[in-house]
C-alpha cells in the first residue's frame, strides 16, 4: 500500500495492532481451557515484536486472534485501526507459518503470486511484483523451481515473500524458522531484519528461542501458560544488527533480561531482579501485568 | 548411461519371464501333463497364431465395452466425489453405499443385469464395468478433495478466499494424483469386469465369450489363447492410464512402473 492509499483509508496514524482485554477460551470435553486471559498490547507501525513463552502460553493463539483466524471470546482486536475481520478481508497483513505451506505443483514465482492471483491482480503486475519479491529474498535463480527442489530455508524465504506480496503493513509469523538448522536460522534472521527494515512492515513474531526474539525485536513480549497472559514486555535496543551483534555485550544482557522474565513466570506479580524499573513501569502503564 | 538404466530395469523381468515360460514348457512336456489340465506354452502360442485375427476382433469388442464403461464410471466417480466433498451431508449418505458396493463382487451382478436387457445388448456389460471402475475413482478422488492441510486452510482463510477458490487452487490440484491412482486401479478392473461379465451369456462377441465357448468345445489351448488376449488388453488399458498420468502430472506422477 502506498502512503497515499494508507491516508485514504484513514489508517496511517493507527497502530499496527491494538489489543484490549483480549480473552480466549476453548471448550473441550473436560471443560473450558483459558488460552488467553486479559491481554492488552499495542504494536506501533513498523515495530518488530516477538511473543515468547513456554508451550501452551497462547502465543500462537494470540497470533491467530490478530489474524482473525480465531475469534476472541472477549475483548477488542484492532489491526491497522480496523476490526480484525475487516483487516483480514482488506489483506492488511501477510502471514507465514512454521510449515512453509507452499503448493508443490506451482513454481516459486507462481507460489508468490498466489495471493495476488486470488485477489484479481492482473498478470503483468503479478509477475513484476513477484520478481521484486524474489529478488528481495535472494532467490532470483530459483524462480522457476518447484518447492520440493528447494531446501527448508529457501522454502521459508518463498513463504515470507508470499506473505509480503500485497505489501502489508503487518507481517504475522508463527515460528517460521522453527524447523530450520541453527546456521540457516541465523542467516534467515539477518534477512528478516533487513526485509522488515526495507518494507517498513510491523512484525509480530512467535518464537521459542530467546536469542532469536532478542536479535529480531524492538520489544519482546513474555507470556506465561495456563492461563496464557502477558507477564512482561522487555524493550530491546540493539540498533542496526549484523552478525557481530550476536557477540555484543548488549545482546547477552538483553538475553539475560528476557530469560529472567521467563523464569519469573510462576509469580508474575513480583518484578524480578534484572528487569529494570523502567520496564516494570512500562508494563504497568500498558496494563500488561 | 540411460541405455544401461533401461537394461537394468528390463533385464530382471525378461529373465524371469523366459525362465517361467521355459519351466512351464519343460514341466508340461516332461511330466506329460494332459492338455485339459494345463496346455504347454507352445500349444497356446499355436492357438494364438491360428486364431490371431479372431482374438483381436474379440478383444476389440471387449475393449470397447471396457472403455465405454470405464469412461462412464470415471465421470460418475469424479462427479459424485466432487458433490460428496462439497456437501458433507451427501457425502455421509453416499459413502457407506459405495463402500457396500466395493465389498460386493460387482461381476456377480452380470447375470442379473443380463436379464434386464435384450440378449444382444452390450449395455449390461458396460454397466458392470462402469460400476467396477466407479468405486476406486470415487474413493480416491473424494480423499484427494477432502484433504486440506491445516497450513493451507489457514493461509486461504487469511486470503479471505472463497470455497470455490480453495477448490480451484488447492483441492483439485491436490486431488489429481489421487485421481490417477484411482484411474490406474479402475483401468485394470474395467478389463476384468468386461471379460468376466461375458461369462454369463448374452452377446457372444468378446474375449470372455471365446474363453467359455473354447472350454465348452474342449479347446483348452484356445481358451488360454483368449486369456492371453485379455492379459494384453488389460496391460494396454493400464499402460494408457500410466502414460496419461505421466503426461498430466509430470514429476508428480506416483505410478510405480
Amino acid at each position: 500500500m502506498t502512503e497515499a492509499e494508507q491516508a485514504e483509508s484513514g489508517a496511517v496514524t493507527a497502530p499496527a495492532v491494538e489489543l484490549h482485554a483480549v480473552h480466549k477460551s476453548f471448550t473441550a470435553r473436560r471443560g473450558t481451557v483459558v488460552a488467553l486471559a486479559d491481554v492488552d498490547l499495542t504494536i506501533e507501525r513498523g515495530e518488530f515484536v516477538s511473543l515468547i513463552g513456554p508451550s501452551g502460553c497462547g502465543k500462537s493463539t494470540l497470533l491467530r486472534v490478530i489474524a482473525d483466524l480465531l475469534q476472541p471470546s472477549g475483548g477488542e482486536v484492532q489491526v491497522n485501526g480496523k476490526p480484525a475481520r475487516r483487516a483480514r478481508l482488506d489483506q492488511d497483513y501477510g502471514i507465514a507459518f512454521q510449515q512453509a505451506g507452499l503448493l508443490d505443483w506451482r513454481t516459486v514465482q507462481a507460489n508468490i503470486e498466489l495471493p495476488l492471483e486470488l485477489h484479481g491482480v492482473d498478470r503483468a503486475e503479478r509477475h513484476a511484483r513477484a520478481e521484486e519479491l524474489i529478488e528481495l529474498v535472494g532467490l532470483t535463480e530459483f524462480a522457476r523451481h518447484r518447492p520440493p527442489q528447494l531446501s527448508g530455508g529457501m522454502q521459508q524465504r518463498v513463504a515470507i515473500a508470499r506473505a509480503l506480496a500485497e505489501s502489508p503493513a503487518l507481517l504475522l509469523m508463527d515460528e517460521p524458522f522453527g524447523a530450520l538448522d541453527e546456521m540457516t536460522r541465523e542467516r534467515m534472521q539477518n534477512e528478516l531484519v533487513r526485509i522488515a527494515g526495507e518494507t517498513g512492515a510491523a512484525v509480530v513474531f512467535v518464537t521459542h528461542s530467546i536469542p532469536e526474539a532478542v536479535f529480531l525485536s524492538d520489544r519482546v513480549v513474555v507470556m506465561s501458560a495456563r492461563p496464557g497472559r502477558i507477564v512482561n514486555v522487555v524493550p530491546i535496543g540493539l540498533g542496526a544488527r549484523t552478525d557481530d551483534t550476536r557477540e555484543a555485550p548488549g545482546f547477552y544482557a538483553a538475553i539475560t533480561q528476557v530469560r529472567e522474565a521467563l523464569r519469573g513466570l510462576p509469580v508474575p506479580q513480583t518484578v524480578e531482579v534484572g528487569v529494570s524499573v523502567e520496564n516494570a513501569l512500562r508494563n504497568s502503564a500498558e496494563g500488561a501485568l | 548411461m540411460n541405455l544401461r538404466r533401461v537394461g537394468v530395469t528390463l533385464l530382471p523381468p525378461i529373465v524371469f519371464g523366459v525362465l517361467f515360460v521355459g519351466g512351464w514348457q519343460a514341466f508340461v512336456r516332461l511330466e506329460d501333463v494332459r492338455t485339459f489340465v494345463l496346455p504347454a506354452p507352445s500349444d497356446i502360442w499355436h492357438s494364438v497364431t491360428e486364431a490371431h485375427s479372431r482374438i483381436v476382433t474379440a478383444a476389440g469388442h471387449s475393449g470397447l465395452n471396457a472403455l465405454v464403461g470405464l469412461l462412464t464410471g470415471v465421470i460418475l466417480g469424479v462427479a459424485l466425489a466432487a458433490l460428496a466433498a462439497r456437501l458433507p451431508i451427501l457425502g455421509g449418505a453416499v459413502t457407506p453405499v459405495v463402500a457396500a458396493l466395493a465389498a460386493m463382487p460387482i461381476v456377480a451382478l452380470a447375470p442379473l443385469l443380463n436379464n434386464m436387457y435384450s440378449p444382444l445388448s452390450t449395455l449390461p456389460r458396460r454397466e458392470v464395468v462402469a460400476l467396477s471402475a466407479f468405486v476406486p475413482v470415487f474413493f480416491n478422488v473424494l480423499r484427494g478433495l477432502s484433504q486440506l492441510a491445516p497450513v493451507h486452510r489457514e493461509l486461504m482463510q487469511s486470503y479471505a478466499a472463497s470455497q470455490t477458490a480453495v477448490l480451484r487452487v488447492i483441492r483439485i490440484p491436490n486431488a489429481l494424483p489421487h485421481f490417477f491412482t484411482g484411474l490406474r486401479i479402475a483401468s485394470s478392473l474395467a478389463v476384468i469386469a468386461a471379460v468376466v461379465s461375458e461369462y454369463f451369456g448374452g452377446l457372444q462377441d468378446g474375449l470372455g465369450s471365446r474363453i467359455t465357448s473354447s472350454v465348452g468345445a474342449s479347446d483348452y489351448p484356445g481358451a488360454w489363447a483368449s486369456v492371453l488376449g485379455s492379459v494384453v488388453l488389460g496391460l494396454v488399458f493400464y499402460i494408457a492410464a500410466v502414460l496419461l498420468e505421466r503426461l498430466v502430472l509430470g514429476s508428480r506422477a506416483t505410478s510405480p512402473v
